[in-house]
């Protein structure tokens, strides 16, 4: 894209319109930073202002560097638009293994500051209330967002047979994503929050997000129009419906209007029970656009690709792609049962999540399904193994979400643990394992290996990991169940027989084994890193039994 | 790959292809599953139902907007305050008594301590254990309560004064109030006579000490903290003077602790719930803590 000057005498990475265009926003952008910095009316504010200036500033001098590299290199060295864009998927591998082990170790931190309130330690920076954003944000955004935007790279490169759009484009993706990770966290840290979850960051961060946003749909919408395919596969419309969703959702929740145009303080656009509408309509689709949908992208090409075997079927794909596009939107009402919110809409907000189970166990039995006839694999593979059991835990979180929808069961389940249990069931289960699953096929096809360094390591990850997510949710369930029931304990003469603080005591056990689940899915991660930094590194582990690759032993058909 | 669709069979489940592929990715042509399809309609068909019994559908009218009311008339706001209303009408008159006859008609009355003991109960969790624990044990710099030792005394009409009016709660004008001053801090005492009169606590309450400080010590007590502790160090509950003599100490009686107390003061909070709980909150949350064990 964006070639310019004679034909055949441009040499890839070095300077076109486009990338001065690229280049004088940088500047540009650079100079207002500083601009506001100086301005700025809090000290947060001028951090990060002083970060976006220096960012920019190494942006803009990177695209130099990238020029004169070029230069120096000529004409021949590289072909580009022949080949697959895989720098920006290798980058944003590395980056998801980065952001979940420092996403699970706050976790980690977090789950235990709960069993043990010492370890808040009595200081603002390190406390539950900063750290907890700073764990959701760096799993669900850091983590699984880099898992996201490197899949749907190699991916939509590889089911439309076409280069990734874009030479500065794909790169500002992951960088600008990256910043706007750490203004994100750091802002949690000096006690920046518009308090609304999973939406947390202030307005400058939405605006930039909304840019990067932007550029990343234009990258995957020109990369599906160059496609040599005469259809878009099923992963890619995922995908798409991931990237479109999370930006009117991201727009339509952080609309705010600043204190100043110096200030990290905004207030939200809409008040009361609409600003809480309109927040759990965005936290709700987080889970079913991001979550999701993503991530059903991603189980549509890893899953037929690792196992080998036809997607089972393509008119369920169809269906249960559009079925969930339509009813995913209008569930997030169930977030407000029993409050402030009028009556009409928690009916709507329950019937459409009811609705949506079986559009949710639609991608649940393609994924499942597409093993017949390769289910020898799952001994043979644990990276298959890991691939399948997300499934599974996909499958059980969409009906556990869809029972939590009814008002009865949501009564005594809201508030309480058994909602965090549900979330982790899906967070560690589902996008945790369809990512690592995801990871372990792309690091030997992107660093050009044979095979992982180790599938034993593979196997001790997955076991480990499958053990603390059962410790993480079972303890969960309980402690949510005794919490509520505790909740609504009443005596004879109508007074509640316990206080809060007594409800909390008895949370303690839980809280202890829910964070040794999370130091055992930590474990596992680690276990993950080491296995593909020694593959990509080129290592073997030489006493490691080959993965049988006889077909013979196939099942016969169902 | 062409781009014409090329459908071919599977070799292992005998089901037709699509005959589209990409990277390598076939696609089956199974039909959706029976019990899928058929449990989707069901879902939808309840959904429908649901909606026709409950309030649902917002739609507009020349009025303004509204909404589809159900069949069984449901309305969420009108259940919560029935359900309350009855519970509160259910002990409304041991409420109205608890607040209105004096608290020893009150304890007299065992129909009406028993809920006067399950509100005081219920209120204490809610707004005291934070502070006093739910065992009223207290902690450090918060009292016990299950004892018989009272800084500003233990009857009924002295807990109720000290829960509605609090303590030094600046708030309210009619509060408890008295200060332990710095005396280290403000200068009022040499550094030495602050340890000599913590010596001369400590021999108060018979523990090892230097006897000459102590001697040094009580002379400067003499002068300086008789007036609200006595004497004798049995402190003064009118003044919310702590009983040094016991072996009952709100802020620690080790000797570095006795010297910060002497050294910059002591001067513990604690609300005025008169202006937060009604009256027959307060009573019975007076009667619960009077139960206890400690009251007088």
């Amino acid at each position: 894209m964006a070639a310019t000057g004679a034909p055949g005498q441009h040499i890839p990475g070095t300077m076109t319109t486009a990338a001065w265009g690229v280049v004088a926003s940088l500047i540009a952008g650079t100079l207002l930073f500083i601009v506001v910095a100086a301005k700025a009316q809090d000290a947060p504010m001028a951090a990060h202002s002083w970060l976006f200036a220096l960012a920019f500033a190494a942006g803009a001098l990177a695209i130099g560097q990238r020029h004169f590299n070029a230069l120096e290199r000529g004409p021949a060295a590289v072909d580009a638009g022949a080949s697959y864009n895989d720098g920006v998927v290798k980058a944003g591998v590395i980056a998801t293994l980065f952001w979940g082990i420092a996403g699970f170790l706050v976790g980690v931190v977090i789950a235990f500051q709960l069993a043990f309130p010492a370890l808040n330690l009595d200081t603002a920076f390190v406390n539950f209330g900063r750290l907890r954003p700073v764990h959701t944000s760096a799993v669900i955004f850091a983590f699984g967002g880099n898992a996201l935007i490197a899949t749907s790279f190699y991916v939509v490169q590889r089911t439309s047979r076409a280069r990734l759009a874009g030479d500065i484009a794909p790169w500002f993706v992951f960088w600008g994503y990256q910043l706007f990770i750490v203004v994100a966290a750091t802002g949690y840290l000096m006690g920046v929050t518009q308090s609304k979850e999973y939406a947390e960051p202030e307005w400058y961060a939405d605006i930039w997000l909304t840019i990067v946003w932007v550029v990343y749909l234009l990258v995957f919408l020109a990369t599906l129009a160059r496609r040599r395919e005469p259809h878009i596969y099923v992963a890619n419309w995922f995908y798409l419906a991931f990237i479109v969703t999370i930006a009117m959702l991201h727009i339509g929740n952080n609309l705010a209007i600043p204190e100043t145009l110096t200030s990290s303080k905004s207030y939200a656009l809409f008040p009361g029970v609409q600003d809480a509408l309109i927040q759990w309509w965005y936290g709700h689709n987080a889970v079913g656009f991001f979550l999701t949908a993503g991530f059903l992208g991603m189980m549509y090409y890893f899953i037929p690709k690792r196992a080998e075997r036809p997607v089972y079927s393509y008119r369920l794909s169809i269906i249960h792609f559009w079925s969930l596009i339509f009813l995913y939107i209008w569930a997030g009402p169930h977030h407000l049962h029993f409050t402030a919110l009028p009556d009409w809409a928690q009916t709507l907000g329950m019937t459409f999540s009811i609705m949506l189970w079986m559009p949710s166990w639609g991608g649940m039995i393609n994924g499942l399904m597409t093993l017949s006839g390769a289910w020898d694999k799952l001994r043979t593979d644990p990276v298959i193994r890991m691939l399948v059991v997300s499934v599974a835990f996909y499958g059980m979180s969409t009906f556990e979400g869809p029972v939590m929808s009814i008002k009865a069961v949501n009564s005594l389940s809201h508030y309480t643990d058994w909602t965090v249990g549900h979330v982790h069931s899906g967070a560690l289960g589902w996008v945790g394992f369809v990512s690592f699953g995801a990871v372990y096929c792309l690091v030997p096809w992107l660093w050009k290996r044979e095979r992982l360094y180790s599938l034993a390591l593979v196997s001790w990850h997955f076991w480990i990991a499958t053990l603390g997510i059962v410790l993480y949710i079972t303890s969960m369930w309980v402690s949510g169940i005794l919490q509520g029931l505790m909740w609504r304990a009443y005596d004879a003469q109508g007074f509640l027989e316990y206080s809060f603080v007594e409800t909390v005591e008895a949370m303690h056990p839980f809280y202890v084994i829910r964070a040794l689940g999370g130091v055992l899915f930590l474990t596992g991660a680690l276990i993950m890193v080491y296995n593909c930094w020694m593959t990509a590194k080129g290592r073997v582990r030489e006493s490691e039994p080959l993965p049988v690759p006889v077909r013979a032993a196939a099942q016969p058909a169902e | 790959m062409s781009d014409s669709p090329k459908k071919e069979i599977d070799d292992v489940t005998g089901v037709e292809t699509t005959g589209h592929e990409w990277d390598g990715i076939r696609e089956l042509d199974n039909p959706m599953p029976k019990w899928w399809l058929y449990t989707f309609y069901a879902c939808i068909v309840w959904s429908f139902a649901y909606w026709v019994v409950m309030p649902a559908w917002p739609y507009l009218t020349t009025e303004g907007w509204t909404y589809t009311k159900g069949v069984i008339g449901y309305d969420q706001r009108e259940i919560v305050a029935r359900e309350l209303g009855a519970v509160a009408e259910g002990r409304a008159d041991e409420m109205k008594q608890i607040a209105t006859l004096t608290l020893e008609d009150v304890a007299a009355d065992a129909a009406l301590m028993e809920v006067a003991l399950a509100a005081g109960k219920a209120a204490f969790g809610d707004n005291c254990a934070p502070c006093h624990g739910s065992g009223a044990q207290g902690s450090w710099g918060f009292p016990n309560l299950n004892d018989d030792v009272w800084l500003w005394g233990g009857t009924l009409e002295d807990i109720r004064t000290t829960l509605a009016h609090g303590i030094r709660w600046e708030a309210v004008s009619d509060t408890r109030q008295n200060v332990m001053m710095a005396y280290g801090r403000d200068g009022i005492l040499t550094r030495r006579e602050v340890t000599d009169v913590a010596e001369f606590v400590l021999a108060l309450s018979g523990r090892d000490h230097d006897a000459d400080a102590a001697t040094r010590g009580a002379e400067t007590f003499g002068e300086q903290c008789v007036t609200c502790h006595g004497a004798d160090g049995e402190g003064n509950r009118e003044l919310g003077a702590p009983n040094l003599t016991d072996a009952v100490w709100l802020y620690g009686g080790d000797r570095a602790s006795i010297i910060e107390s002497v050294s910059n003061g002591r001067s513990g909070v604690m609300p005025a719930w008169g202006e937060r709980l009604d009256a027959s909150t307060i009573n019975a949350l007076t009667l619960y803590v009077h139960s206890l064990g400690g009251g007088e």
